[in-house]
């Protein structure tokens, strides 16, 4: 395990609310992590910054065995050196097909002019299907986004990421919403990505985080405020007195 | 641009058969045109009424390149007329150009002592610019007498202005209505710019007499109004096809996703603000092209053909034919524009109301105004979205 990303002393302000404050965290490579927290304890800001939406006030974000600084490089840049997200809200184009929209995130050169020329290859194909068996909607690929169900959407969107092949994955709330059986199925899809690469969940529901049954880091009031197996965390007396005392 | 080879191409219109049936629809309207034609001998359609057709042709072309920009894009341009009329002022400078030098030449050949070059030059400038008061023939017309150059430039002036003005705006991230207000100042400051005499464009003269092409004088203007028609099906044809292959593949996926979330499709890594540069650009290129073959049909071309309100009147048409469907274009340019020139030609008989006569010279527009609320009230997807209810997708 050699450290992936490296987020130090990192604060953010927005119009005088510190969101993140003095935040350090490191993700390992293959790594599955949870980052759990009350609400505006900056958890959606952390990976805000991550992927380039926020630029922070002072502290260093370094990424790779290069050590580059991530700061100052524009969401797509980012994107393209290997850090996928999934947001809070399944976002996925709802008027193209599952298949287009897989398409659209499979890795592949990003200039308009490549995607111009591009053509649909057997492996290409073969990728897609691939992903789709893997996220459960192998029949679906002809269907449009739109109507796929909410949790059908979430993975999509899951899907979507693991075609972009990133190093690092980060996923907000990807149960929110679901069935029990979905949310078993969702935790299967992001343990075996982990097993190749980093994947950091944004998790309200402990039975959720449990199942993951990884390291977990606790962010209160934008910094961390405990770290270690869930077990570990959830004798804390801070963390006790943070999530009871609300 | 790689010519792909035949098998993805058949495969191409195998796959969108919409295409199919639009170049075929328009070929036979090309040839029940061509037939009919003064130019052909049965003339059934006067000289007029093709050059109005093939006119329309040119404003669907511009029509379906608008649709890409913002029907598939996202982008709502409302400057792509200045695009259209760059275009026509490229080429008409040629033709004008070209046409006073013949006129001066023949007048000269009889005087006693041949003319010397500079005389001719003086010559034909204070032809041209007598109007403006210049004798003087200004540096922007320093390639007027080389046609290959004015081609050049109906591609090359629009193109930069576009990538220029793409470039500022989209690298600064202006987006939305803010976008669609800054391309308005652009096209009403081009037209101010040019309604001044001085700026080498005779001013809000303007440029005349394009219907007189040099070198095909002899040939009457039936057979050369049917010649631009079949120029500007053509060129229809082949940039609707051209645009439909754009937007077919991973490309107009792309672009689709930017129309509906800009930032997600940010986050899968593309670099949002070249596409949309790339297809800003594009159109902005075709629309000059269109507009170099309706301007020599119009026969004049002057700074009020670039005013907002033309490229206003272009998203207008797109809308009504039903935008991010690029026959939906071709509709809404040719119903509304040719409705257009029917009422406000004189050709709906007024009503009159006994104490009141609706003159459509004035109402037209009211009319016009009124068919757009309707349609976005209750045909959001305009007359091209029938279509669709008839042909349903699985």
């Amino acid at each position: 395990m050699t450290t992936l990303l490296e987020v130090s002393g990192v604060s953010v302000t927005f119009d005088g609310f510190r969101a993140i404050n003095n935040l350090s965290i490191q993700i390992a490579e293959p790594e599955l992590r949870a980052v759990i927290g009350p609400n505006g304890a900056g958890k959606t800001t952390f990976m805000d910054i991550v992927t380039g939406k926020t630029s922070p006030d002072e502290g260093r974000v370094i990424w790779g065995e290069k050590n580059i600084s991530l700061l100052g490089m524009s969401e797509s840049a980012i994107a393209r050196a290997g850090i996928g997200r999934k947001f809070q809200k399944p976002t996925v184009f709802e008027e193209q097909t599952v298949r287009e929209n897989l398409a659209m995130a499979l890795k592949n050169k990003r200039g308009p002019f490549d995607v111009l020329l591009y053509r649909r290859s057997t492996e290409g194909a073969a990728r897609i299907a691939e992903l789709a068996e893997e996220i459960g909607l192998a029949d679906d690929l002809p269907r449009r986004a739109g109507n796929l169900s909410h949790g059908q959407k979430q993975w999509l969107e899951i899907g979507m990421l693991l075609a972009q092949d990133p190093r690092l994955l980060l996923v907000d709330e990807p149960a929110a919403g679901m069935t029990p059986a979905e949310r078993e199925h969702t935790t299967d899809i992001l343990k075996r990505a982990a097993q190749t690469r980093a994947v950091v969940v944004i998790e309200h529901d402990m039975e959720f985080v449990r199942r993951l049954g990884c390291k977990v880091t606790v962010l209160h009031e934008g910094s961390v405020l405990a770290e270690g197996s869930l077990d570990h965390v959830t004798q804390n007396r801070e963390v006790i007195d943070v999530y009871l005392g609300r | 641009m790689s010519k792909p080879d035949m098998t993805p191409r058949r495969r191409f219109l195998a796959e969108n058969p919409s295409v199919m049936w639009f170049l075929g629809l328009l070929g036979l309207f090309t040839l029940g045109v061509t037939v009919l034609a003064e130019g052909f001998g049965l003339a059934l359609l006067s000289t007029s009424m093709v050059k109005i057709l093939g006119m329309t042709l040119c404003l669907c072309l511009i029509a379906v390149a608008m649709d890409v920009v913002w029907g598939y894009c996202g982008i709502l341009s409302l400057g792509h007329f200045a695009f259209f009329g760059l275009g026509g002022y490229a080429i008409g400078m040629w033709l004008m150009y070209a046409r006073t030098e013949g006129i001066v030449v023949d007048s000269l050949a009889g005087a006693p002592i041949p003319p010397t070059q500079e005389e001719i030059n003086d010559a034909i400038a204070t032809q041209i610019f007598g109007v403006v008061g210049s004798n003087e023939l200004p540096a922007l017309w320093a390639f007027a007498d080389s046609l290959f150059m004015q081609l050049l430039f109906v591609v090359l002036v629009p193109g930069l202005l576009a990538l220029i003005f793409g470039w500022l705006a989209f690298r600064s991230r202006v987006t939305g209505v803010y976008l669609s207000i800054l391309t308005q100042a652009m096209t009403l400051a081009l037209s101010l710019y040019l309604f001044q005499n001085d700026t080498g464009l005779r001013g809000n003269n303007g440029l005349s007499g394009l219907q007189n092409i040099p070198g095909l004088l002899h040939l009457p203007q039936s057979t050369l109004a049917l010649w631009f028609f079949w120029a500007s099906a053509a060129a229809l044809g082949l940039g609707y096809l051209f645009f439909a292959w754009l937007i077919s593949g991973k490309f107009g996926s792309v672009i689709r996703g930017i129309r509906d979330n800009e930032s997600r499709v940010r986050f899968l890594g593309y670099h949002v603000e070249s596409y949309k540069l790339v297809v800003f650009t594009l159109t902005a290129v075709v629309s000059g092209l269109a507009g170099a073959l309706y301007y020599p049909q119009a026969g004049i071309i002057n700074p009020a053909e670039i005013a907002p309100i033309a490229s206003i009147y272009l998203a207008v048409w797109v809308a009504i034919g039903g935008r991010g469907r690029l026959y939906g274009a071709v509709i809404g340019a040719a119903v509304v524009s040719l409705a257009s020139s029917w009422f406000t030609g004189g050709g709906a008989p007024d009503v009159n109301l006994g104490f009141y006569t609706i003159n459509w010279t004035d109402w037209w527009l009211v009319l016009l105004g009124l068919g757009f609320v309707a349609v976005t009230l209750f045909f959001p997807r305009g007359i091209g979205g029938l279509f669709d209810m008839l042909v349903r997708k699985p």
